[in-house]
C-alpha cells in the first residue's frame, strides 16, 4: 500500500489516473451538492448517459479522436438532452422521473446504436469509443489531465463567484427571484457547469457510474454539517479522495477497472457517513432511540413502585401483581431501579428512596399537568426537555 | 422458424411484458426504480453464476438477479425512510454501487468467461434464434422465446387479475390501504415482477436499454390518453411498433438492434410530444392560435353591431390594430361562423346574430 502511494509520485500513469480521478471528484462533489440540495441528482445520471451518443456524433463529423473534442460532444449531447427534459416537464403532465428515465434511455440506447454503427463500419480508427461508457482511466495523458484541469478550473471559480447566489437558489428560488435575479438563467448555468462535470468524469469512470460521482460525495458530505460552505468543501474532499484511492487500489492488481473502484470508495464512504456522522449518523439515532425506551420503560415500573409504596407495601410480590408479571421479573425491576437510586433495601423491605419519591412526583405531576397545559396551548417544559434527550 | 422473426418475436414479448409494469410504474413515479433494478440484476447474474459453478444456467441467473433486484427497491426504500438522503439521491447511491460490484466481479473473475460487458450493455438478441431450449433431448424453440413468453404471461395474469387492486392504489394509496387492500403487498408483489421482467430481458436487450422498454412507450402511452386501460394497450403497441421499427433500422444500419429498438422508442416520445391531440406541443400551439382568433372574431362581430352600416376592412383594422395577415384569418374564422357578410370591402354584421346578443 505504502509503495503504492509512492508510486503516485513517481509512476507516470498512476500519477494521471490518480489526479484525473481526484479533479473528477472534486469538481462533482461541490457541483453534486448542488444539484443533490435541489433534488436533481439523477439529472446527473440523465447527463452522463446522454453525452454517449453526442461522443459518437462527434467523431463521426469531426473524424478525429481528440477527447477534447469527444468531450465537448458528449457535453453539448448532455446539454440537449436537459433541455428537451426541461421542455417535457414545463409542457405536459408526464412526471419528472418518467421524463427522466425517458431522455436517459432514449439518448443513451441511440448512443449505444451510434457506437455499434461506428464499430461495424470499416473505419479503422474506431477502436476505443466504447471506453467512455465504463471509462478507461488507464488511457489518460498528461495531456488530458490539464484539459480536465482547466475545464474543472473553470467550473468551479464560476461556483466561487456566484455562490452566494446558488446557495438562495438552492434553498430558495422564489427569494432569489423576488430580488430580481434571473433564476432561471441561473438554474441552467448550474446544470451547464454540471455538464462540465460530466465531461471531466467521462474518460475516468464512463457514463454509466457517473451519476453516483455527482451523488455520493455529496449525500456523504450532507451527513456531516447543516452548512452549505462546510458541505461542499467536504464533498470535494470526499469526491477527490474516493477518486485517489480508488486509482491507487486499481493499480495494486491486474484486471481491476478504476471507474467502478472509484464509485465503491465513495459508496463506502457514503455508507460511512451514514451510520457514524456526528449528529445525523444512524448509529447514534440508534443508541438514543434505545436510552429512550429503557428511560420511559424505568420510569412506568417507578410509577407502579410508588402507588404501590404510597398505597400499601412494596415488594417484588405486591409489584409482580401490579405489573402482572412473575417473581423474578418484578425482583429484577425493583434492582434495576435500585440500581439508579430510585429504590433501597432496609431490614429486607423495599423503600422507595428520596430520589425515587422525588422522580415519581415529578413524573405524576408531569402526567396530570400536560393534558391541562396543552389545552391551553402550553407544553410543560420539563416534558419537553425529558422527550428531546 | 426464421431467425428474423424470432428476434422480432422476442422483442416484442419483451416490451409487451415492459410496458405491462411500466404502465404502473410510471404512474406510480417510481419510474427511475427501474433503471435502478435494472443495473442491479448485473450483479445478481454474477452471483447466481458463480454460485451455480459458473455454468450458464438460466434459472439460477433469474433467482439471483430478481433477489438482487428486489434487495435494490429495498434497500432504497430503507435509506428513504432514514430520512438522512432524499428518495432521488438514494437511487443515485445504489444503483452504482451494485453496478460498480458487478462490473468489477465480471473483470476480476469472469474475464474468459461468456459473460463479457458487451452482453451487459447490447444484449444478446442477435443470438436469440440460436440458444434453443432442449428438454429430455428433444428441441423445443428458442430459449428467450420461452423465457420471455413466460414472463409476458406472468405480467398479463398479474394485470389481469389485480386490476382493481393496481389502480385503486396507484392512484389513490389511502383509499386501498383503508378498504384492505394491502397496497404494500402489492408494491412489492409489482417490484418482483419489473425485477424478473428486467432479468428475462437482460439476456436480449442488455441491462441498461430495458430501462427504455419499461418507461419510454408507458410514458408516450401518457402523453396520448388519460384513460388507464387505453394507456395499457397504447404501451403495449408502441413497445411493439418500436421493437419490429428498431429491428428494421437495425438491420438497415447494421447497428445494435436493442439501441436501435431504444432510438425508434425515443423518436416515437419525440413525435407524440409533438403531436399528442392532448398534450403535444404543435397540438398546443394550434390550439391557442385557434382561440385567439376565435376571441378576436367575436370581438369584430360585438364592433360590428354597433353599427347599423357596413364597416371597411380599413377602419377595423384602424380600430384594433391587428396585422393585415391575423385580421384576414379573423375574417374568415367569422364569415365561416355566419356571423358577418361581405359587401365589397366592408363588414356588415348579420341581423340574427344581433338578435341573439353574441
Amino acid at each position: 500500500m505504502f509503495d503504492l502511494l509512492s508510486q503516485i509520485f513517481t509512476d507516470y500513469t498512476l500519477r494521471n489516473v490518480a489526479l484525473g480521478a481526484a479533479i473528477l471528484g472534486g469538481v462533482g462533489g461541490v457541483l453534486g451538492s448542488f444539484a443533490t440540495l435541489r433534488r436533481q441528482s439523477l439529472l446527473g445520471d440523465v447527463l452522463a448517459h446522454a453525452a454517449l451518443p453526442g461522443i459518437c456524433l462527434a467523431f463521426l463529423l469531426s473524424g478525429s479522436k481528440v477527447p477534447l473534442v469527444l468531450l465537448v460532444g458528449g457535453g453539448l449531447a448532455g446539454w440537449a438532452a436537459a433541455l428537451l427534459m426541461l421542455t417535457v416537464l414545463r409542457y405536459t403532465r408526464l412526471p419528472e422521473d418518467s421524463a427522466l428515465g425517458v431522455m436517459l434511455s432514449s439518448f443513451f440506447g441511440f448512443g449505444i446504436a451510434l457506437l455499434t454503427f461506428i464499430q461495424h463500419s470499416s473505419d479503422a480508427n474506431q477502436a476505443g469509443l466504447d471506453k467512455f461508457i465504463f471509462g478507461q482511466a488507464a488511457t489518460i495523458v498528461a495531456a488530458d489531465v490539464v484539459t480536465m484541469a482547466v475545464l474543472g478550473g473553470l467550473a468551479l471559480a464560476l461556483v466561487a463567484l456566484l455562490y452566494k447566489e446558488f446557495k438562495l437558489l438552492s434553498f430558495d428560488p422564489e427569494y432569489l427571484s423576488s430580488l430580481g435575479y434571473p433564476t432561471r438563467g441561473l438554474g441552467t448555468l448550474l446544470t451547464s457547469l454540471t455538464v462540465v462535470a460530466v465531461m471531466i468524469g467521462l474518460q475516468t469512470v464512463g457514463v454509466v457510474l457517473m451519476a453516483a460521482m455527482l451523488i455520493a460525495p455529496a449525500a456523504a458530505a450532507r451527513q456531516w454539517t447543516d452548512r452549505l460552505g462546510k458541505m461542499v468543501l467536504l464533498a470535494a474532499a470526499f469526491g477527490a479522495s474516493s477518486g485517489v484511492i480508488g486509482a491507487v487500489l486499481s493499480a495494486s492488481r491486474e484486471n481491476l477497472p478504476t471507474g467502478p473502484l472509484v464509485v465503491l470508495t465513495a459508496s463506502v464512504i457514503v455508507v460511512v457517513s451514514l451510520f457514524f456522522a456526528p449528529l445525523r449518523g444512524l448509529v447514534w439515532q440508534w443508541v438514543r432511540e434505545a436510552r429512550n425506551r429503557k428511560r420511559i420503560r424505568l420510569e412506568r415500573i417507578l410509577l407502579d413502585a410508588h402507588v404501590l409504596h404510597n398505597h400499601g407495601e412494596l415488594s417484588p410480590q405486591t409489584l409482580a401483581l401490579r405489573r402482572r408479571t412473575s417473581l423474578p421479573v418484578a425482583l429484577n425491576e425493583l434492582k434495576q431501579l435500585e440500581a439508579q437510586g430510585w429504590t433501597k433495601q432496609e431490614n429486607g423491605r423495599w423503600l422507595l428512596a428520596p430520589a425515587g419519591h422525588e422522580r415519581a412526583h415529578r413524573l405524576e405531576q408531569e402526567m396530570r399537568g400536560l393534558p391541562r397545559l396543552e389545552a391551553r396551548g402550553v407544553v410543560s417544559p420539563t416534558a419537553e426537555k425529558d422527550g428531546a434527550l | 422458424m426464421s431467425a428474423d422473426l424470432v428476434i422480432i418475436l422476442t422483442a416484442v414479448l419483451v416490451s409487451t411484458a415492459s410496458a405491462l409494469v411500466g404502465t404502473f410504474l410510471v404512474l406510480r413515479r417510481m419510474a427511475l426504480m427501474s433503471d435502478a433494478i435494472s443495473h442491479a440484476v448485473l450483479p445478481g447474474i454474477v452471483l447466481a453464476f458463480w454460485l451455480s459453478g459458473g455454468e450458464r444456467a438460466t434459472l439460477p441467473a433469474l433467482l439471483g438477479a430478481a433477489a438482487a433486484g428486489l434487495a435494490t427497491v429495498t434497500l432504497v426504500e430503507w435509506l428513504t425512510r432514514t430520512g438522512r438522503v432524499k428518495n432521488d439521491a438514494a437511487i443515485g447511491i445504489v444503483f452504482p454501487a451494485l453496478f460498480s460490484l458487478g462490473v468489477l466481479a465480471v473483470s476480476f473473475y469472469f474475464r474468459n468467461v461468456h459473460l463479457d460487458l458487451d452482453a451487459v450493455l447490447y444484449g444478446e438478441i442477435a443470438y436469440a434464434p440460436f440458444n434453443i431450449l432442449s428438454v429430455g433431448g428433444r428441441e423445443l424453440g428458442p430459449e428467450s422465446l420461452w423465457i420471455m413468453g413466460t414472463l409476458t404471461l406472468l405480467n398479463l395474469v398479474f394485470v389481469l387479475v389485480f386490476y382493481k387492486e393496481l389502480k385503486l392504489s396507484t392512484f389513490d394509496t389511502g383509499l386501498a390501504a383503508a378498504l384492505g387492500f394491502m397496497p404494500g403487498v402489492l408494491h412489492y408483489l409489482l417490484m418482483s415482477l419489473v425485477s424478473i421482467t428486467a432479468v428475462g430481458a437482460f439476456q436480449s436487450v442488455g441491462a441498461i436499454l430495458i430501462v427504455a422498454f419499461i418507461i419510454i412507450p408507458p410514458a408516450t402511452a401518457y402523453l396520448l390518453t388519460q384513460r388507464l386501460p387505453l394507456m395499457i394497450a397504447l404501451a403495449v403497441g408502441i413497445g411493439a411498433v418500436s421493437s419490429v421499427l428498431g429491428y428494421l433500422f437495425a438491420i438497415l444500419l447494421d447497428a445494435s438492434i436493442a439501441g436501435m429498438m431504444a432510438t425508434v422508442a425515443g423518436v416515437l416520445f419525440g413525435l407524440a410530444l409533438l403531436f399528442s391531440p392532448l398534450q403535444g406541443l404543435v397540438t398546443q400551439a394550434i390550439r391557442r392560435s385557434r382561440q385567439r382568433q376565435e376571441v378576436a372574431a367575436r370581438l369584430l362581430v360585438s364592433h360590428l353591431a354597433h353599427h347599423d352600416r357596413p364597416v371597411p376592412i380599413s377602419e377595423v383594422q384602424e380600430e384594433f390594430g391587428w396585422n393585415p395577415r391575423f385580421l384576414q384569418r379573423v375574417q374568415e374564422v367569422a364569415l365561416r361562423a355566419g356571423w358577418v357578410q361581405l359587401e365589397g370591402t366592408s363588414l356588415r354584421v348579420k341581423a340574427e346574430r344581433i338578435a341573439k346578443n353574441l
